[in-house]
């Protein structure tokens, strides 16, 4: 379906999830983020970056590789991104919802 | 929307690896929704806890029909550490953490960890025993106290 975010129509799925990375802008994903009432600094900018490297390297997303990244620790995703921080993070990223468990 | 699950309280009272994997995934699927989740380690859920034990244990190779082993066979010498290290190269497979680094996890992902005083008094038991990331000892009334709102879900494992 379609949507209109920071004055862009993009589509996005029935979740809100962009389907079409390549629509993807910072100020959509600024948009996005205050939905969470989450205002964007750049310590969140990275951890969003380092999310969309990996998913386009096809890598499956999970809380232990968030612990792994070495970008950030798993207490200071939690309160960068309140709320299921995998899933916001993603949101905000303009990647897919992950299907991890873990 | 007030039927939704706010909070999740685990209640752990068993030390097979399955049991113990188990309410971890639950409560930090819980965590990873946005949810509040508490686990409670009484009788020998408390090995999972113990820094000497917790990597160490087991898949229960009898009285487990899951397994597919005939029960006489389950009970040899080393088939259960066989059935465990299969167990334990699947999970890794999928990415699940070993005992330790779940702990580790669950506390860093906001989780709470208790310790039920009556099970820690029983199997003699001092802080130095288990681990760092303990929030506390609890008797089980004080557990229950910590279901203090709407949309809060006591599941016993």
């Amino acid at each position: 379906m379609k949507k209109v975010i920071a004055q862009t129509e993009i589509n996005v799925n029935e979740e809100g999830y962009l389907t079409d990375f390549a629509q993807w802008t910072k100020e959509i994903g600024t948009e996005i983020a205050t939905d969470y009432n989450i205002e964007m600094t750049d310590r969140h900018w990275e951890v969003v970056k380092w999310i969309q490297e990996k998913v386009n390297e096809g890598a499956a997303l999970s809380i232990r590789g968030i612990k792994k990244s070495g970008v950030i620790d798993i207490k200071s995703f939690y309160a960068l991104f309140p709320g299921g921080p995998l899933k916001v993070s993603t949101k905000i990223a303009g990647v897919p919802k992950p299907k991890s468990c873990i | 929307m007030g039927t939704k699950v706010k909070k999740m309280m685990f209640i752990l009272s068993k030390a097979t690896i399955e049991n113990a994997y188990a309410a971890f995934v639950m409560a930090n699927g819980a965590r990873m929704e946005g949810i509040e989740s508490e686990i409670f380690f009484t009788f020998f859920g408390l090995e999972a806890i113990q820094k000497k034990k917790m990597d160490n244990l087991h898949v229960a190779t009898v009285g487990n029909p899951g397994m597919h082993i005939p029960t006489m066979i389950g009970g040899l010498p080393g088939m259960e550490a066989l059935a465990t290290k299969m167990m334990k190269k699947e999970m890794e497979k999928l990415d699940m953490p070993p005992v330790s680094e779940f702990i580790e996890i669950l506390s860093d992902s906001g989780c709470r960890l208790w310790g039920c005083k009556l099970a820690v008094d029983m199997f003699h038991l001092e802080e130095k025993d288990l681990i760092d990331e303990l929030d506390g000892i609890l008797t089980i009334g004080d557990f229950y106290n910590r279901a203090d709102q709407e949309g809060c879900q006591i599941v016993f494992i």
